[in-house]
This record gives C-alpha cells, sequence and structure tokens, in this order.
C-alpha cells in the first residue's frame, strides 16, 4: 500500500497576540470573540509596538494578563482619564480602552464623556452586554426594558430605572468624534464588519483626526438566563431592535 | 547661588515640580490652592510639558495614576475636600506602586468647612490614609515657601526612590503667604529606571507590563496576597528607619516642648522666643515627616522635658500621635482651634495666644 504524504497547513489558531493565559469567559460568552477580534486587528494593522491598552472594571478587568501588549487594569469607570495622561505622556503611542457597560455608562460615564469633551485622540471598545457579568447580573444602563436581572426582579421599568442607554449615539454627538459604530459579534458576517469598524476606530487615532468609538454587542447568557444559542437568537431579535447596528460618524476631519 | 525670588507658597509648590523634572500637571481648581494650576497652566506648555485641567478631582487623581504609570514624573493638586475625592484614586495608586506627588493645601473642617480658609483638620486623613486598603503615603509637612520648594523636590525623589505616593500638606496660611525662596536645586542621588512604566512594547524591546494595582492579579510580580502586604510591609519599613525627617528649635534645654507641624510650628516658633524673653525654658519640636513619623525622636525630646504642649489649628488630630509617642510618661496638652483669635473663619492662633498657654503650664 503506498502510503500517503500528508501536507499540513494550519488554518486557524490561537491568535498571535493572545498568550497561553487560560481566558476565564463563561460558555457562550462573546468576550473571547472579541479578544480574538482585539488580537487581530492590532495584528494586521502592525500595531502592536505602539498601542497602550486600559481595561475597565467588569469581566473585562482580566484582560490585560491575555495579551501580548502594554496592557493595564483600571479602577471602575476611570480608564479614559487614565488613557489621557498616558496618551498626553506619549504621544506617538495609540492607546485604547476596552469598558463594559456598566463601567463606561453608569460609574465611569462622566469620566467617559469629559474624555470626548477634552478632544483626546484616543479609541474605546465599549462592551455592551445589557447587564453587569461580574457581580452576578444586576441591572445595567443598557439593560432592555422589561428585562429580568437580579436588581429588577421584575424587569426593568423604564418609569423608574430610566431608558438604556445608547451609547454610540451620544457619542456621533460630540464635535471632538471621528468615528461612532455598534456592531455585533455573534455571525461570521458580523464579526468581519467588527473588525473593519474596530480598524477604524484606531486608524482616527493614528490620523490623528479624533475619537474612535466603537460599541460591540456581546452575549452574557448567565445575566440573560438563557443558552449560548438561545443568547444568538436574543441578540438577533432582542438587543439588534433596541440597539441599531452601524455607523453613527465617520469624519476625516473636524474643524 | 541660585536665583532668588519673591513668591508664595503655592507658587513655590508649581516651581519645586518644575525643578524636579515635573513636565505634567494634571488640576481642578479649588481654593486656596487654584494658583498652583494657573502657574503650570502658564509655564508647562513654554517647556514642552502638559497641563490638563480634569473635569473634577475623580479625574485628576486618574489622570495622575495614567501619568505615573507612563513612567512621567506627575503631580496633582488640590485642597481638602478635592483631597477626599481622590481617596479612591490614592489606594489604587499605592496598590499599583505607581510613583507621583499629590500637594493637599488644607482648609478648615469638614463638607465645604469654610469656603477655604486656614485650618489643619485633615492630619488623620492624610497621615492614617483616607482610601481603603491599609496602605502608607509619604506625608511631609512644610512650614514656609522655601521649605515647599525643597520638599516638593524631595517628594518626587522619595516618590519614585521607593514607588510610593508622596504627599505634601501645606495650608492656607503658607499657601498664600510669599517670602523669598532660593530657586535651588537639590540633587539626591541616582534612582532606577522605570522600566515597568507603560509606554508600548517597542519602546521596551518587545516586552510588555499589565500593571493592574491589585494583589490578587497573577501577572503581578507579587506571587499572592500575603507575599504583597509582606513587601509592601517591609517597604514601610525601610522608608520609617530611613527616611523620617524633623526640626528642633532651643529643644535641648527645654522644660516645655511645644509641638507642632506646618503653619501651626511658625506661631509656635515666635512663642517660644517670647517665652525665653520671659525666662520660660521652651523649645520646639516640629516633625517634617508626618509619616514615617518621627516617633523616636519626639519621644526622647519629649522624656527630656516636664510638659509638652500641641498647637494645631485642629478639634486635636495630631496631639494623638505625640499622646501615642509620650505613652503617658510626660503631661501633654494641647491648644486646638479654641485658641483661635475670632470664631470666624478667618481665625488663627496667635503666638501671643501660644505664650499665654505656656505661662498657665509653668
Amino acid at each position: 500500500m503506498r502510503e500517503t504524504a500528508l501536507a499540513k497547513e494550519k488554518i486557524c489558531g490561537r491568535p498571535r497576540l493572545r498568550n497561553l493565559m487560560p481566558g476565564f469567559s463563561c460558555p457562550g460568552c462573546h468576550y473571547g470573540i472579541i479578544i480574538r477580534l482585539l488580537c487581530e486587528v492590532i495584528d494586521e494593522m502592525g500595531i502592536e509596538d505602539d498601542v497602550i491598552g486600559l481595561a475597565g472594571v467588569g469581566c473585562s478587568y482580566a484582560w490585560p494578563i491575555l495579551f501580548d501588549i502594554d496592557f493595564g487594569a483600571c479602577p471602575h469607570g476611570r480608564a479614559p482619564a487614565m488613557a489621557t495622561a498616558i496618551k498626553r505622556i506619549h504621544s506617538k503611542a495609540l492607546v485604547f480602552t476596552v469598558q463594559g457597560d456598566g463601567d463606561l455608562g453608569a460609574i465611569g460615564l462622566g469620566c467617559f464623556m469629559n474624555a470626548l469633551l477634552r478632544a483626546e485622540k484616543l479609541t474605546t471598545i465599549f462592551l455592551n452586554n445589557a447587564g453587569y457579568g461580574m457581580t452576578g447580573g444586576q441591572m445595567a444602563p443598557t439593560t432592555l426594558p422589561g428585562m429580568r436581572t437580579t436588581t429588577t426582579p421584575y424587569g426593568r421599568d423604564p418609569n423608574t430605572t430610566g431608558y438604556p442607554l445608547h451609547a454610540a449615539e451620544l457619542v456621533a454627538s460630540i464635535k471632538s468624534v471621528a468615528y461612532s459604530a455598534r456592531c455585533t459579534v455573534h455571525t461570521p458576517a458580523h464579526y468581519q464588519r467588527a473588525k473593519r469598524a474596530m480598524k477604524m476606530a484606531f486608524q482616527k487615532q493614528i490620523d490623528g483626526i479624533g475619537y474612535g468609538f466603537l460599541e460591540l454587542l456581546s452575549a452574557c447568557p448567565p445575566v440573560w438566563g438563557l443558552t449560548p444559542v438561545e443568547s444568538l437568537k436574543f441578540i438577533e431579535h432582542k438587543m439588534l431592535a433596541e440597539f441599531p447596528l452601524g455607523e453613527f460618524k465617520n469624519v476625516d476631519s473636524i474643524d | 547661588m541660585a536665583e532668588k525670588v519673591i513668591i508664595d507658597g503655592n507658587e513655590a509648590v508649581a516651581r519645586g515640580a518644575i525643578h524636579a523634572g515635573c513636565k505634567h500637571f494634571f488640576g481642578y481648581p479649588i481654593t486656596p490652592q487654584s494658583e498652583i494650576a494657573e502657574y503650570m497652566a502658564r509655564q508647562l506648555p513654554r517647556i514642552g510639558g502638559v497641563f490638563v485641567q480634569s473635569e473634577c478631582e475623580g479625574g485628576s487623581i486618574y489622570m495622575l495614576y495614567g501619568g505615573a504609570l507612563a513612567g512621567a514624573r506627575v503631580m496633582t493638586s488640590t485642597s481638602s475636600p478635592g483631597f477626599s475625592l481622590m481617596q479612591e484614586g490614592i489606594s489604587y495608586i499605592s496598590a499599583a506602586e505607581a510613583p507621583c506627588v499629590i500637594v493637599n493645601v488644607m482648609r478648615m473642617g469638614p463638607g465645604i468647612g469654610t469656603g477655604g480658609q486656614q485650618g489643619q483638620t485633615d492630619y488623620r486623613q492624610v497621615t492614617k490614609g483616607g482610601g481603603h486598603g491599609a496602605y502608607r503615603c509619604i506625608v511631609l509637612a512644610p512650614s514656609s515657601p522655601q521649605e515647599i520648594f525643597d520638599l516638593v523636590q524631595l517628594a518626587f525623589y522619595l516618590s519614585d526612590k521607593y514607588r510610593i505616593v508622596a504627599l505634601i500638606l501645606s495650608d492656607f496660611i503658607i499657601g498664600r503667604m510669599a517670602e523669598p525662596v532660593e530657586l535651588r536645586t537639590l540633587e539626591f542621588g541616582p534612582l532606577p529606571e522605570k522600566e515597568w512604566a507603560l509606554k508600548g512594547k517597542g519602546e521596551k524591546g518587545g516586552r510588555c507590563d499589565h500593571p493592574a494595582g491589585a494583589p490578587r492579579f497573577p501577572a503581578d510580580r507579587s506571587k499572592g496576597l500575603i507575599d504583597f502586604y509582606m513587601h509592601l510591609l517591609e517597604k514601610y519599613q525601610k522608608i520609617a528607619e530611613s527616611e523620617v525627617r524633623y526640626d528642633t528649635y532651643l529643644a535641648d534645654d527645654a522644660t516645655l516642648l511645644v509641638a507642632a507641624y506646618g503653619s501651626s510650628a511658625r506661631m509656635a516658633r515666635g512663642a517660644v522666643n517670647m517665652a525665653r524673653a520671659k525666662g520660660i525654658k521652651a523649645g520646639l519640636f516640629r516633625p517634617i515627616t508626618l509619616w514615617p513619623f518621627p516617633e523616636e525622636s519626639l519621644r526622647r525630646a519629649a522624656l527630656a522635658t516636664e510638659k509638652v504642649l500641641v498647637v494645631e489649628d485642629s478639634p486635636g488630630e495630631f496631639v494623638e500621635d505625640v499622646r501615642f509617642v509620650v505613652q503617658g510618661q510626660v503631661p501633654v496638652h494641647l491648644l486646638g482651634l479654641w485658641a483661635r483669635h475670632n470664631q470666624r473663619g478667618g481665625g488663627i492662633i496667635h503666638p501671643e495666644r501660644i505664650l499665654e498657654e505656656m505661662e498657665k503650664l509653668t
């Protein structure tokens, strides 16, 4: 019997900038997908030597140790202030923050808005999973109306707890912002769109035009009380109905 | 001799920092220290530095944290209510052992207090740590614009040397009073490179860092919680052994020792002179480092006298440390804010009033 030499080609694997530290996401969490996305974007753009990341508090707090780049963790909601100082000191570095919806939208909204108002040249990846994951499923500013969480046990009542924060639209209304978009990563096609958007959010900083902002919808099955597969449907039918995808701002100059 | 100028304590803070190589300042306006931010806003752009006006003291402290992690010499300044707002950040900075300098130009009272007038009511908060987690900060308490200018430079050195937050405790009186200041550059010796700083790995030969300021963080250089605290304790012990600073005045043969820091020590010194003129053997002990507290030196000085009189413009905070050190072996009296010359915010404790108290005690 003739032996056939099998040609081996690696077609899939760990992204180069994702180190060997084990991850810690719950089953069905989309953070692992977004970590891959971030690694690939930095790698493909050839900016690994220049990026400095800052993670907010939440399930993204421990992201820094998963990446082979300079990447620090910040106190709750304060990443934009820390990023401001780092960018002002190392003006050639590309400084980005990764922040959850509680981090950016609740405790850190003032800090974040003021970074926009100061016309900082930063990039922010905003992770919207409609709840507090790390603390066990409380209401976030992005929780959908009617959605049950541990602090809205009868469903979020907009009359007493308000309406979801639409961060990408809000950010787009600030003059110093160069790019603001909302994407999702729950299908491969959407993943590719999110990758283009994330590159754009970095490119605006590289070009010195203004703030680059990308909101990513992300599944949180334990908080949602759904299976990983049901969570994909929840994004498709519920999250997208509340949070429309798209580019809300993309300018090449700010006068 | 270096150039001599007449400037107030707030300007001395700003000039001292620039002399120490600080080119990045983050601040928010609050009386009685806004002049520091204003000076930095004027001067830093001229020397290639950066001044950022934050949205609040919470913003300032995290810009300071970011700047410290970036490896630059960074400073912020504030006054009491703003200092309270910074406590969370100071705790985080202390956990990450990021070196930086913070100036608190104290004002009287809790809450909004007197709206920016004289007082020394932050002693406990500043020396024992207002934030969570059992950390320590070096606290330097100058009593003149010249000493502010010098101690700000020392603060940068100590903070870099030990990777610790260094606080300057000023107040309304010394912040707003003008005196001749010699603009001398102090040399303290070499410091280690900040190879841990966030710069982007291209600047670090491909190495990357993940500072978090969290003892349980696996990538942190400490291996675990106990290691983390043992490392901090060792560092604090070393500081307590090598960095105590204090000043004495006519204390050698004194039978009545006045203990005071900052602006109160100026008043007390005047009172000691008046007392000596009247034949009272008075002396002054003035801690310069409030942490590390000059425990041994103060104990020795106190035990060589018959009585100790603490003068502080507060209901009594510093006196607790003095009593702890003296351990009841010599009587310790307190002349606190009730000795002010009037009831309103603008009151101060005059040397004459301190002398009156000294005469009562002898």
